[in-house]
């Protein structure tokens, strides 16, 4: 058991290093200076602060003392909690910045990827029941999968938004409202949170369905589902065996994932101006706030890796096989 | 997907008669019958053609301002124009060009790698093997958006080649694990062992008996590497991370998001571009269905 | 009499025609036999023990019947034939090893499955453990995964949860071959102490292992593209075989007692005909050094003495 769990976090550990090293990397070996290309677009009209500013970053870069050493003191500087100043938002840190951001992007993302993963699975289940199903439901399934994010979520916009005016298209919450436990507050939150969080859901739930229905027909051509059908068990506990078989590979399957869910997110955001980190991202980007984008990234790339963890041990929770192996069984 | 390669039609206890021959037939047989398969196919067919042929039709760039701004569909201009007076079906039909583009070449990036990879891990065994996978893993926990929005931010022209050179690098690892296991699954057969044991190269191996052996798997693989491609290469260009001065129905959706197609009702302006890459990718699994059908025979009769 | 199987033909559709994998298939299984099936692969010997159970989607019953216990087995029926599955027909497949769910306690999943079929597991408990002790397994095997189990102890897990409700008729689909000599061995024997403790009324084994029948079945039956060739006393079988076929195929085993008969088959020379469009006639005829004239007619199962049937020309007239 540990030895698996060691093995992975051990993964995961590698690939956070290796984020972190191309992190660092990127600006300094991209052609183009950095700190010049990035002030350029800052909307500071006084020469004095964008002197300070200059000099504040290309100190932080480091760029005159030596690499390792540069790379040395940006680790220490991420265990310190300090990824630096944000340009778009001088002079607040951009730990802030993005901490800000993060409850949003959370409340998007947590309940789409649950709730589309169980509600795809009972629908991939649905469809391999019978020809006719599966040969409808299969090409919506893969239609949703091939829709970008960002396009599902224009349309729902549009559709929902501006035609019909039922939800508000863009923003957390009412721009004339300051965040407050008031009731007025939290509805506004949840009608600007209705849009976004629906056209992510949609969008993920077609991965879902064929990766079930693809993993059910596996199940129930297995050896064990021909037994039981040779023995005179019933279609329904066979299905059952094989819904609960086909699961597991499922929540292998939300570790796979995770990048491309939370990358929509990003891009939904972007489209509803939710104030997460994917709108945020763009800020920063139109901005040439570097520091902020990789902040952004480090934040992505630690949430990801931690995911995947909670996966894997969930996955190690469940699953009879792995976890026989683990507290030493027999064979 | 399990045993694709060297599956035969008929268990071995009821049709002794030797039917390697008929194999062939057998697939076009199938092929021929498989609405999935025609449907997919002749959807990205009739895309491929649009790209390729409608551009020579549009006597003017995709980017000028020929006409009235803000116009609906109509005759003169099919898909209408933009808030600056831009031809959307010119934008469109260059759009779909690009799609086909970025597509090929950043999923041809990609399963060149993630096939040779994949190869040599599942071949070599061993050590080798440990450090691919380990490779593998790591590039396959990053988001590959993620990752390509930090690299190509510090880009300052970008193209579509160099576009598709990083997703490549970057989406790579899924068909790696997949070639992986399909190797290691004939690595071990006796006419592998063979060529092994004559002395043969690696590589003269691996590209005459493992992969032949694997074809439509690795054809099915190339198809999902692609819409992979298309959908990566969209989300990019939507952020503005697109091709510096190009067109691509990336762009098309980034450009009216920006300039509030939306609170204009301007659907003519975000519709068509998202319908045409859900159409092409949509149609690119189906087609993918239909090849899987058609090659594993345990598929066919359900 | 157990089993009576009268003139059965099933075919395998396929895109190029129907394959003949059972053409005409005669014989009966008396109470308390275990009949051991031999032949080379591809002579239908494993569609046979399928057919008896249950057809899969390819098969198709053609004609011909079989009875069991006087009653009609409506094998073509698979709704009518629910209740006879595991009541009175059981199976120990070629899978035994994968043929347990592997994310359910093996106690929990016997459990279901005999709720399943309208038994109170309760009421079987007690028989449950007894016969796992019988083969050999500790109790607790109940409460394991099958991961957790030997590749024998799973197959003896699968004879026992197979014969469970004292089946008519159990039909072992080569189930040793992927078992090391003792562990064969160990499992034969159980299922011959299966059958004298009355847990299973008669048994037919399929397999290409001839020595392994020898040892345990009380008749053998070989069979030929899709044809019965001969029937008799596992003794008589190897001892005195009538029909050309089996004579080469018995010379052809370097001796009894030593495994491997399969490899040996190929020492015959010629291979099995097509089934797809079989030849008339005897289908052996291609390769009988006897053959003559009249094997263009297909040769009928004759008792060539008391319990000793036989499918030739030269042996019937005798």
């Amino acid at each position: 058991m540990w030895r698996y769990i060691g093995r992975k976090g051990f993964v995961y550990v590698l690939t956070f290093v290796v984020a972190v090293t191309v992190n660092w990397m990127i600006p300094r070996f991209m052609p183009g200076d950095p700190v010049r290309s990035m002030l350029s677009r800052a909307s500071v009209s006084n020469p004095e602060a964008l002197e300070r500013m200059t000099n504040y970053y290309s100190e932080i870069f480091g760029l005159d003392t030596p690499l390792h050493q540069q790379y040395l003191s940006f680790w220490a500087g991420l265990f310190r909690g300090d990824l630096g100043i944000s340009v778009l938002l001088y002079p607040e840190p951009v730990t802030d910045v993005i901490m800000r951001a993060i409850p949003y992007t959370l409340a998007l993302l947590v309940p789409a990827i649950i709730l589309s993963w169980i509600v795809g699975n009972r629908f991939g289940a649905f469809a391999a029941r019978s020809k006719m199903l599966d040969n409808s439901l299969l090409p919506v399934g893969y239609i949703l999968t091939a829709t970008p994010y960002m396009w599902l979520a224009l349309l729902m916009a549009w559709s929902l938004g501006i035609v019909a005016g039922i939800f508000p298209v863009a923003g957390g919450h009412g721009y004339s409202l300051r965040p407050d436990f008031t009731w007025e507050f939290i509805s506004s939150l949840i009608t600007h949170w209705v849009l976004p969080f629906f056209s992510m859901f949609v969008v993920a739930l077609g991965g879902w369905a064929i990766g079930m229905r693809n993993m059910i027909i596996y199940e129930l051509e297995a050896d064990y589902s021909n037994y039981l059908q040779a023995l005179g068990a019933p279609r329904r506990l066979i299905r059952r065996y094989a819904f609960r078989n086909a699961m597991l590979p499922q929540i292998t399957g939300l570790a796979v994932q995770l990048g491309t869910i939370i990358t929509g997110a990003l891009l939904t955001e972007i489209v509803f101006n939710y104030p997460g980190l994917g709108t945020l991202m763009l800020d920063a980007l139109d901005n040439r706030d570097f520091f902020l984008l990789q902040g952004i990234f480090l934040f992505v790339i630690l949430g990801v890796l931690i995911a995947n963890f909670i996966v894997d041990i969930i996955y190690v929770l469940i699953d009879p096989r792995t976890r026989v192996q683990m507290t030493g069984g027999s064979s | 997907m399990s045993n694709i390669p060297g599956a035969t039609g008929v268990e071995t206890g009821a049709a002794p008669e030797p039917i390697g021959g008929r194999k062939g037939s057998d697939t076009l047989h199938f092929a021929r019958r498989n609405p999935k398969l025609i449907i997919g196919l002749g959807i990205v067919v009739a895309f491929l053609l649009l790209g390729i042929i409608g551009p020579f039709f549009i006597d003017h760039g995709p980017n000028q301002y020929i006409g009235p701004q803000s116009q609906k569909p109509s005759g003169e201009h099919w898909l209408g124009t933009t808030t600056f007076g831009q031809d959307i079906w010119a934008q469109f039909v260059y759009g779909v060009r690009a799609t086909f583009l970025i597509g090929f070449f950043g999923g041809g990036v990609a399963f060149l790698l993630g096939t040779a990879i994949g190869f040599f891990a599942g071949y070599k065994g061993g050590l080798v093997d440990e450090v691919l996978n380990m490779l593998t893993n790591v590039v396959l926990v990053l988001p590959a958006l993620v990752v390509l929005i930090i690299a190509v931010a510090y880009l300052d022209a970008r193209g579509l080649f160099i576009q598709a050179v990083f997703i490549g690098l970057t989406t790579w690892p899924w068909a790696a694990r997949a070639v992986r296991s399909q190797t290691l699954s004939l690595a071990t057969r006796e006419y592998v062992d063979l060529a092994r044991l004559s002395g043969r190269r690696t590589w003269r191996i691996i590209t005459t008996e493992v992969a032949p052996n694997m074809s439509s798997y690795l054809v099915m693989s190339f198809i999902l590497l692609f819409g992979g491609a298309v959908l990566t290469a969209a989300g990019l260009d939507f952020i503005g991370l697109g091709p510096s001065d190009g067109v691509s129905l990336g762009l098309m959706l980034q450009n009216s998001v920006e300039w509030s197609a939306l609170q204009l009702g301007m659907w003519w302006w975000f519709v068509p571009p998202g319908l045409a890459i859900t159409t092409i990718v949509g149609a690119m699994y189906i087609l993918n269905v239909g090849l899987d059908e058609v090659f594993n025979p345990k598929l066919r009769e359900l | 009499m157990t089993l009576r199987v009268n003139d059965l033909k099933v075919y395998y559709q396929t895109l190029r025609g129907d394959v003949h994998a059972l053409d005409g298939v005669t014989f009966d299984l008396a109470d308390g036999e275990i009949m051991g099936l031999a032949g080379e692969s591809g002579c239908g010997k494993t569609t046979l023990g399928k057919s008896l159970i249950r057809l899969d989607t390819r098969m198709r019953h053609v004609g011909g019947s079989i009875e069991l216990n006087g009653k009609d087995v409506p094998i073509a029926d698979d709704k009518a034939m629910v209740p006879l599955r595991y009541h009175e027909i059981s199976l120990i497949p070629q899978y035994a090893m994968s043929a347990l769910n592997p994310t359910r306690k093996i106690g929990k999943m016997i459990n279901e499955l005999l709720r399943s079929r309208g038994v109170n597991p309760a009421d079987r408990a007690e028989e449950l453990k007894r016969r796992l002790e019988l083969v050999g397994l500790d109790v607790d095997v109940l409460d394991r995964f099958p991961i957790e189990l030997s590749g024998g102890m799973k197959q003896r897990v699968v004879m026992v949860m197979a014969t469970l409700l004292d089946p008519s008729l159990l039909i072992a689909d080569e189930v040793t071959s992927a078992l090391d000599v003792s562990t064969q061995r160990a499992v034969a024997e159980s299922m011959v102490e299966f059958r004298d403790r009355g847990f299973v009324k008669s048994m037919m084994f399929v397999t290409h292992d001839i020595s392994l029948v020898y040892q345990m079945a009380d008749t053998i039956m070989v069979m030929y593209a899709g044809h019965v060739v001969e029937k008799a006393s596992a003794d008589t079988i190897i001892n005195e075989p009538k029909h050309p076929y089996t004579k080469m195929l018995i010379s052809a085993l370097p001796e009894v007692g030593s495994k491997g008969a399969e490899s040996r088959l190929e020492g015959i020379p010629g291979t099995p005909p097509g089934l797809l469009n079989p030849p008339t006639g005897c289908r052996f005829k291609d390769r009988c050094p006897l053959a003559f004239s009249k094997c263009s007619e297909r040769p009928p199962m004759v008792e060539v003495e008391p319990g000793h049937w036989s499918a030739c020309w030269k042996t019937g007239g005798e």
